[in-house]
């Protein structure tokens, strides 16, 4: 039996990230919430999501002893980081006033800029919230059955921003291009929600849990 | 580009759909999860239930009925009605849902808003706005917020209500019109823009649809942001694809 652990360190609501990787999951493979430290080190692969803000979600994983862990983690087995589970993945992000991060992806996490107008003429709301399309800059296992120019749920006011174009999988169009998905080694982490993403979501959720790790 | 969205919303009492949901091939037009699975194998963007159960003995069916749909469906779920504490919250996101709409609650404590945003994030956070027009004719515009199903007054200045409550911590904004809710005259558009322009988050507009085009109205002239139709989608009389067809061929970019 394999394992997948869905690291839960208290931010947010993580239902529905395990119905939707249970709904895909092989019959050899359980998911599992996990805490513990231990617990995290055992499965074969690890799903690291994530809401709210930076500084609560260092402070979670601090508090939790779980930075090591994932630095361990996500250099040894498939690693997917969803939403949050992507910013804190970076060097630091500008929220709460600038809050360092993990540092296992070179880079920043900036907000959208106020004010900013569509092509019809019509506000950019913040939160960036609802579907919108990732077009995908490089193949990727991931991205195996996936069209390009999917949409996907997002809700979010941050985004990423890779010190290297190298690591981008994936960019989406609000105001500017921004990178939307970034893989590198084992790591693949997305900013939209693949677990409410409808089809598009759930093959990617599918593609994680067949991936061996790398491009 | 981002697509505006399309949600379907549910009236449930006491765990069963109520309003008439006819669909000509579901089983038993009561049943939520059936309902809801249907809405999205048509491509609703989200998912809306408003529980309008009365007796509180019954609250908890709401739980239940969300723990299943999110079983199946995943797509946004975001519940309505009844919502008075952080902790009705928090059941409903451990069950499944996405986001919550608190409405009346806002109203008689607007830190609620702000409390529930601190704890489970502003993305949780839908404040839902029920605005009744209040100006003469020929006066300037104004709406005021109302309460009781459109009864009750409040004073509250529509527009500055919904910039206070985004300033407490609220994701996104459901504007009811109680003047054109079950009209089907479309909803009120020069209220839709007002809001929207107004407040840096999405706004869902909601109130009136009777037909296809009203849908189109309210993103393109109103600059909503979502548009969320109860009985055009229950009574069978436009699929939710046959309105993002209808959407799109006017030029409003939608997810197909």
């Amino acid at each position: 039996m394999k394992f997948v652990a869905v690291v839960d360190y208290g931010m947010g609501n993580l239902r529905s990230v395990v119905k939707a990787l249970e709904h895909v999951a092989p019959a050899d493979t359980r998911v599992r919430l996990m805490e513990g430290a231990e617990d995290i080190l055992e499965a074969d692969r690890v799903v690291f999501p994530g809401q709210g803000a930076a500084r609560d979600c260092m402070a979670a994983l601090r508090d939790r002893a779980l930075i090591p862990v994932l630095t361990e983690v996500a250099t040894t087995r498939p690693f997917l980081g969803i939403c949050m589970g992507l910013q804190v993945l970076m060097d630091r992000s500008d929220e709460n006033g600038g809050t360092d991060c993990l540092g296992l992806i070179a880079g920043g996490v900036r907000r959208f800029e106020d004010h900013q107008i569509d092509e019809r003429g019509q506000r950019l709301k913040i939160p960036h919230m609802g579907w919108n399309q990732v077009q995908q800059t490089r193949a990727h296992p991931l991205w195996d059955g996936i069209e390009q120019d999917s949409r996907f749920y997002f809700v979010h006011s941050y985004h990423v921003v890779p010190s290297s174009l190298q690591v981008v999988a994936g960019t989406t169009q609000y105001g500017l291009p921004f990178a939307s998905a970034v893989a590198q080694d084992h790591i693949f982490a997305i900013q939209c929600h693949p677990e409410k993403s409808a089809a598009p979501g759930l093959t990617l959720l599918k593609n994680f849990m067949h991936w061996t790790g790398g491009v | 580009m981002l697509a505006k969205r399309i949600i379907p919303c549910l009236d449930v009492d006491s765990g069963r759909v109520v309003k008439g949901v006819n669909f000509v091939d579901i089983r038993d037009a009561g049943d939520p999860v059936e309902v809801a699975r249907r809405y999205d194998a048509e491509g609703a963007d989200e998912i809306t239930f408003l529980d309008i159960t009365a007796s509180s003995d019954e609250r908890e069916t709401i739980v239940h009925v969300v723990e299943q749909v999110a079983e199946e469906v995943f797509i946004p779920l975001t519940v309505g009605g009844g919502i008075r504490r952080v902790d009705d919250i928090r059941r409903l996101l451990n069950a499944g849902a996405d986001k919550v709409s608190i409405n009346t609650a806002a109203v008689f404590n607007p830190d609620f808003v702000r409390e529930a945003a601190d704890k489970v994030g502003s993305q949780c956070i839908v404040v839902a706005i029920d605005a009744k027009q209040v100006s003469a004719p020929g006066e300037p515009l104004r709406w005021e917020i109302f309460t009781h199903g459109g009864r009750k007054p409040t004073g509250l200045d529509a527009i500055e209500w919904a910039q206070r409550m985004v300033a407490n911590g609220a994701g996104e904004i459901l504007l009811t019109s109680m003047d054109r809710d079950g009209t089907r005259q479309g909803f009120d558009l020069p209220l839709t823009r007002a809001i929207s322009d107004a407040v840096s988050v999405p706004v869902i507009a909601s109130g009136g649809v009777g037909e296809l085009q009203h849908l189109v109205d309210g993103v393109t002239e109103g600059h909503a942001d979502a548009v969320l139709a109860a009985s055009i989608f229950h009574f069978a009389e436009h699929t939710v694809e046959e309105a993002k067809q209808f959407m799109r061929a006017q030029g409003v970019e939608v997810r197909l």
